[in-house]
């Protein structure tokens, strides 16, 4: 078993690309650094969480023509500061009924997939140490794309143990709409994934991004940009965002599973969803923009990795989360929430469709490419498959997208219903109006 | 006899999920760019009072510092809420001066009947509304703090005729 792993781990490390690197760090420099990485990474996703909650106010505070918190210190950066204080004060409160082990262990089930989907994602380019290369991801699974699938799928559990231990109907009826609507968007993004693992040949995150490198012409959202399209669809669906925030409908079920919380425990499960904001966000810029790849420039992906470059690709991977967070941010405060068959209907009949096909055509394109002698390396095969994918887009939005991506309220007619109601007779009723009644007007 | 019935063929803008997507997430973006808020910071900007706000009482003084009021009665008779007490003393030289002035702001409902009545312009409802007491007795305005009020008063009527000759 282990052999095995350490083998699959040799194998990446040469199908990676980074050959020429020295032989990586051991022994207690290797130590030091995880245990630095670890504060590093922690310390700044949590900050990061905070201030995306401060963004996310402000920006829906500007997109409503407010101004949002602005009092805590500057620009009100330090609001969440203060709401994590006050939250901690509180009272905790627990509902009579609740089946309390699960009560208090549903906040952190939502919350700790978030934070551990981290572990594998290459956050910046390997540092070339003297004592040898450190690779810059927590635990640089071979990996790494199927822990990040397995551990996506855990998302749910907080939510539905939520939903059942607050014996709350409103909060179990969001608690089933969330596991019904991530079971069934997991399915199509699990989907959506495969062409880049069709292009990485490989499932592991380092060969994904190292594959992108370049000149930003290898980006998977240039080779595989449909599969981009439901990735991020499903991944508004699997973080519970408006227009996929079912599962705490205010309007329907006041607040969903997290009704019965209170205090810290309520703040837990809104961190979680910022902190599973920031981790899709994380995750599309490395499976579809490239990771810590700079746009433009091949200096990044070049030999000597020094420090610098280090910093600034980590630097330049947070921009595409922030970029991305921003979309998360700026979607919410514009769609209206979807109906639940809606709901369904654009999961099963629509993405995922469109998922499984999408593999074929990349695939057959792959293959039929490399026939012709272009490599999945070269510039030609981007500009095939932009081609191709720019082919597919206008066909999904200009023919799929009349009415059918979602059915309106309404819905359409059946052509034989249609005719039937045009040449329907209907009898006049003859009306008397009730004695003292009078027609005012013309009548 | 027939009636027709109305199948709405909606146009394809109208039944198009992205194109109206696209079009919202602009508008939204629109208003994100704005640089034009309608948030008024309060403590630092208010809203401006017009010149016939009635708020908090305040008691006008003569030249000598003395409240104008010459406790003729009109204020607490024609008081709807019945907020006005009112005890009148006379000093030496026979003119009468409020021995006691106490407005009950909590029973004041602030239809400046007060202000209106009184002849000699000493009593007025204020453009003025912030105010905030730990206590409820801390509402009843004694003359003292009627007349320490500083803020600008109620123009019933046109400032240039106060008597309305």
């Amino acid at each position: 078993m282990i052999t095995a792993l350490l083998q699959a781990a040799q194998i990446s490390t040469s199908a990676n690309g980074l050959e020429h690197l020295p032989p990586p760090a051991s022994g207690g420099f290797w130590f030091l650094m995880t245990v630095i990485k670890m504060l590093v990474i922690f310390t700044i996703y949590m900050v990061g969480v905070m201030m995306v909650i401060w963004a996310e106010r402000r920006i829906c505070a500007f997109i409503q023509d407010r101004r949002g918190p602005n009092r805590v210190g500057p620009h009100g950066l330090l609001q969440s500061v203060a709401d994590g204080v006050k939250n901690i004060m509180k009272e905790e409160t627990y509902p009579g009924q609740a089946y309390l082990p699960l009560f208090i262990l549903a906040p952190v089930m939502s919350f700790m997939p978030a934070l551990i989907t981290w572990a594998v994602l290459p956050y910046a380019a390997p540092w070339d140490s003297k004592w040898g290369t450190i690779d810059m991801a927590l635990a640089p699974l071979p990996i790494g794309f199927i822990y990040i699938l397995a551990i996506a799928s855990l998302g749910v559990y907080g939510i539905v143990l939520a939903g059942w231990s607050s014996n709350n109907k409103y909060a179990l009826l969001g608690g089933l709409r969330s596991s019904a609507q991530m079971i069934s968007y997991e399915i199509s993004m699990g989907m959506s994934i495969i062409p880049v693992l069709i292009l990485a040949g490989n499932v592991s995150l380092s060969r994904i991004v190292s594959q992108q490198a370049g000149w930003g012409l290898h980006w998977n959202v240039i080779n595989c940009t449909i599969a981009f399209i439901v990735f991020i669809v499903a991944a508004f669906a699997e973080t519970n965002r408006v227009p996929f925030d079912l599962p705490e409908a205010e309007s329907e079920l006041i607040a969903g599973y997290h009704a019965e919380y209170s205090a810290m425990k309520f703040s837990m499960f809104f961190i979680a969803e910022y902190a599973n904001v920031m981790t899709a966000s994380a995750l599309m810029s490395t499976l579809f923009f490239g990771g810590w790849d700079i746009p433009f420039t091949l200096w990044d992906n070049a030999a000597p990795h020094t420090l610098l470059k280090t910093l600034l690709t980590f630097g330049f991977f947070w921009v595409k989360i922030l970029f991305f967070v921003f979309v998360f941010i700026w979607v919410r405060w514009t769609l209206p929430r979807f109906r639940y068959d809606q709901l369904m209907a654009l999961g099963w009949k629509i993405m995922l469709p469109i998922a499984l096909a999408y593999i074929v055509v990349v695939a057959a394109a792959t293959l039929a490419l490399e026939n012709f002698g272009i490599h999945p390396a070269s510039w030609q095969f981007a500009v095939a498959m932009l081609v191709i994918n720019l082919v597919l887009a206008a066909l999904l939005f200009g023919v799929l997208d009349r009415g059918r991506l979602i059915s309106p309220a309404y819905s359409r007619l059946d052509r034989r219903d249609l005719a039937k109601l045009r040449s329907a007779r209907v009898e006049r009723v003859h009306y008397e109006p009730a004695p003292g009644v009078t027609h005012g007007g013309a009548d | 006899m027939s009636i027709g019935i109305k199948v709405l063929e909606r146009p394809i803008a109208q039944t198009s999920y992205v194109r109206a997507t696209l079009k919202g997430m602009a508008l939204t973006l629109k208003h994100l760019l704005d640089p034009d808020k309608v948030t008024i910071q309060y403590p630092e900007q208010k809203w401006p009072l017009s010149p016939r706000w009635r708020g908090t009482h305040r008691m006008l003084t003569t030249e000598d510092g003395k409240a104008k009021c010459v406790a003729c009665g009109l204020c607490p008779t024609v008081c709807p809420s019945n907020c006005i007490k009112l005890v009148p003393g006379e000093d030496e030289n026979g003119n009468r001066y409020p021995l006691v002035f106490e407005i009950d702001e909590f029973r004041c409902i602030f239809c400046g009947y007060c202000q209106e009545v009184c002849p000699e312009e000493a009593i007025h409802v204020g453009r003025h509304y912030e105010n905030s007491e730990y206590s409820r007795e801390g509402f009843v305005y004694d003359l003292e703090r009627l007349m320490s009020q500083t803020h600008p008063v109620c123009e019933m009527w046109d400032p240039a005729d106060p008597k309305g000759e």
